[in-house]
């Protein structure tokens, strides 16, 4: 359980958080995700239904369907969500009780 | 070695009861050794009946082999010692012996040859994970377990009507496929999918587990609904019922896991998200799709108690568990971070880790059955599990924004452990030969082909770019979502209050009418007493009763 939330050295945060770290890793990714996709000029896709083998199909479809459900979520969060403390504070039963 | 056949529960068992009563410097010794004599015991049973005993008038089968069966139950011995590498210093005795026990119900279910022996083990894992859940020693804890042991309980009375008549109808207790066609197989599909965490119930999962303590979760995250997995396999192969209900728990689990902020219960959906995998290759039931059942049976258990591990240490070592509180934790984390990470990734099925071997073989088994939709469905889950334990559960406990802790890694024994599953999970990935060998149906599959390598990381990269690009969306509150749980929890109390309010209400009605009522009719009954009991000319009437009393004399006399 021991932890000192004082020990940080200001100007010397880890070189993983630094903005020139993070400005390389979000080019590296941006090769990356299109690295992926032009990977299928020269690999051909054999899917089990025809509209998979449609190019890009996957990545269209998995970025997609992540937005779909995220916002799914979002909007299910405001009928769902409800105060940490909910259930703490929701009436118990309690037979002999008096105080209604 | 053994010249008799030693049922390998009956070892974890005893090697339970050993650790508590040992002494304390021996505990551990017997704590890690139980589960690997568990498990080579488990290599010496060969298939088919092995060992049978007289119960209750009923020949049963305590121990009977076969390839699928030791594979559940080597995961189960194996998961057994990471577990007891993670806890043993850290838990206290009766938790570590509560979890052996728990381990060793889950072993005997895995053995069962028949439905009395698998009830005999179910509710043991019933009692012992009760137990575990308790552990967790807090108020939260102790509610928790008892919602989690009526839910088991009541789970476990359904199963036992439904093999009860099973019995009765058929004569006999032998496992075997059934089909949905009566009242008692209706039942046993019920109690077993009760703890396989299906609709409507799944909440009782996310509810319990993560109030257990940061070792108790490891344990916790294996043993129920896997044996259920295990169950299904071999009595409703092929159930077509069981693709819509692994369906529902899939997105069920990804919905659920986006909206919460607790880490262990994010990764408690995300079990309920990947038996719902399970449970729709169970519906296929093609040997490829059985295959990929086991297959991932085997891999979850691995990922997903690496996974627990993971956040089990970070909450041992700062005592929190909402991810609005955690982030930045890789600066003095950074083995938990990278073991949390490989447990991410496997989940996910990214190439070279387990799950990739496994869950690939779940979607094309439906795709190779031509079931569109169903694949189409698994696909797109399989973008969300990245979503909600792939990058989630990393990104908000270990990066996100500096929290401001600086927590020191956990123990030794809990790294080595998250150690120990994270290669497991690399070597099964790289060698996917070490599981293929072991699963009931010879392996044709081939999972690393070029083109399936190129469109699951085009599906995962891209999911993890909506990820960052939503990240605003995905903004954590501290709250809880509702469930079904709402239902007995809130709206059942809120009943039986409102009906104790009703009878209270009546009740205070009554006594205002009656009293003043009784009093008026007392004071009626003091106040006018000669109404009742004599009248205003006493003698008249009395002389008049004498006359009478005497002329009937009189007359009695004449005649």
């Amino acid at each position: 359980m021991a932890h000192d939330p004082n020990n940080r050295v200001p100007g010397h945060d880890h070189w993983l958080v630094r903005p020139k770290t993070i400005r390389w890793l979000i080019g590296i990714s941006i090769v990356v995700l299109v690295a992926t996709v032009a990977a299928q000029f020269v690999v051909p896709v054999h899917a089990y239904f025809s509209i998979g083998e449609v190019f890009g199909f996957n990545a269209a479809y998995g970025f997609l369907t992540c937005v779909g459900m995220v916002v799914f979520a979002k909007l299910l969060g405001f009928v769902l969500k409800r105060p940490v403390d909910y259930y703490a504070k929701s009436p118990k039963f309690n037979a002999d009780a008096d105080d209604v | 070695m053994f010249e008799f056949v030693m049922p390998p529960a009956v070892i974890m068992i005893v090697g339970a009861l050993l650790v508590a009563l040992a002494r304390p410097m021996l505990r551990p010794l017997i704590a890690l050794l139980t589960p690997l004599v568990t498990l080579y015991a488990i290599w010496q049973i060969p298939d088919g009946i092995q060992l049978s005993a007289m119960f209750l008038g009923y020949e049963v089968q305590v121990v009977e082999g076969s390839a699928l069966r030791r594979l559940f139950a080597t995961v189960f011995a194996i998961m057994a010692f990471g577990g007891v590498l993670f806890a043993f210093r850290q838990s206290k005795w009766w938790e570590l012996s509560a979890a052996m026990i728990y381990a060793a119900g889950a072993i005997g279910v895995s053995f069962a040859g028949d439905l009395i022996v698998m009830f005999l083990f179910w509710e043991l894992m019933a009692l012992f994970s009760t137990v575990v859940v308790w552990c967790g020693g807090t108020e939260g804890a102790k509610r928790a377990g008892i919602r989690y042991a009526i839910i088991h309980l009541l789970g476990g009375i359904i199963l036992k009507i439904g093999i009860e008549g099973l019995i009765v109808h058929t004569g006999s207790p032998e496992i075997r496929a059934l089909a949905l066609n009566n009242f008692d197989t209706w039942m046993i599909f019920i109690g077993v999918l009760i703890n396989a965490a299906a609709p409507p119930i799944s909440a009782w999962l996310a509810d319990a587990y993560p109030e257990s303590s940061p070792m108790g979760g490891v344990f916790l995250s294996a043993f129920t609904t896997k044996t259920a997995i295990l169950s299904l396999i071999l009595l409703f192969p092929g159930q077509p019922l069981l693709i819509w209900i692994g369906l529902w728990m899939i997105f069920y689990g990804i919905i659920f896991a986006l909206l919460e902020n607790d880490m262990r219960r994010i990764l408690s959906y995300s079990i309920v998200n990947q038996v719902g995998f399970m449970v729709v290759a169970i519906g296929i039931g093609t040997e490829l799709a059985l295959n990929g059942a086991a297959a991932h049976a085997f891999t979850h258990i691995i990922y997903k108690a690496l996974l627990f591990m993971s956040a089990g240490a970070v909450l041992y070592q700062t005592g929190i568990r909402k991810c609005s509180e955690l982030g930045g934790l890789f600066r003095t984390m950074p083995l938990t971070t990278i073991c949390g990470i490989i447990g991410a990734l496997s989940i996910s099925a990214f190439p070279l880790t387990s799950g990739f071997i496994s869950k690939s073989m779940i979607s094309s088994a439906a795709g190779g059955e031509q079931l569109m939709l169903v694949w189409y469905l698994l696909v797109a889950a399989s973008a969300g599990v990245f979503l909600h334990a792939g990058i989630k559960f990393p990104w908000f406990v270990f990066f996100q924004k500096d929290s401001g802790l600086r927590p020191p890694e956990a123990p030794w024994n809990m790294r080595a452990a998250m150690v120990l599953f994270a290669v497991g999970c690399i070597a099964l990935g790289v060698f996917p030969g070490l599981l293929y060998g072991l699963l009931p149906f010879a392996v044709e599959y081939v999972p690393y082909t070029a083109d399936h390598v190129v469109t699951q990381l085009q599906l995962l990269l891209f999911a993890g770019l909506a990820f960052f690009v939503l990240l605003p969306l995905m903004k954590r509150t501290d709250t809880v979502s509702l469930d079904f749980d709402w239902i007995y929890r809130v709206g059942l109390p809120g009943v039986l209050r409102a009906i104790e309010k009703l009878l209270v209400r009546g009740r205070r009605a009554l006594i205002a009418a009656a009293v003043p009522a009784g009093k008026q009719l007392k004071t009626w009954f003091t106040e006018t007493p000669y109404m009742l009991f004599s009248s205003r000319s006493p003698m008249g009437q009395t002389a008049i009763w004498m006359a009478v009393l005497l002329a009937f004399v009189i007359v009695l006399a004449i005649i």
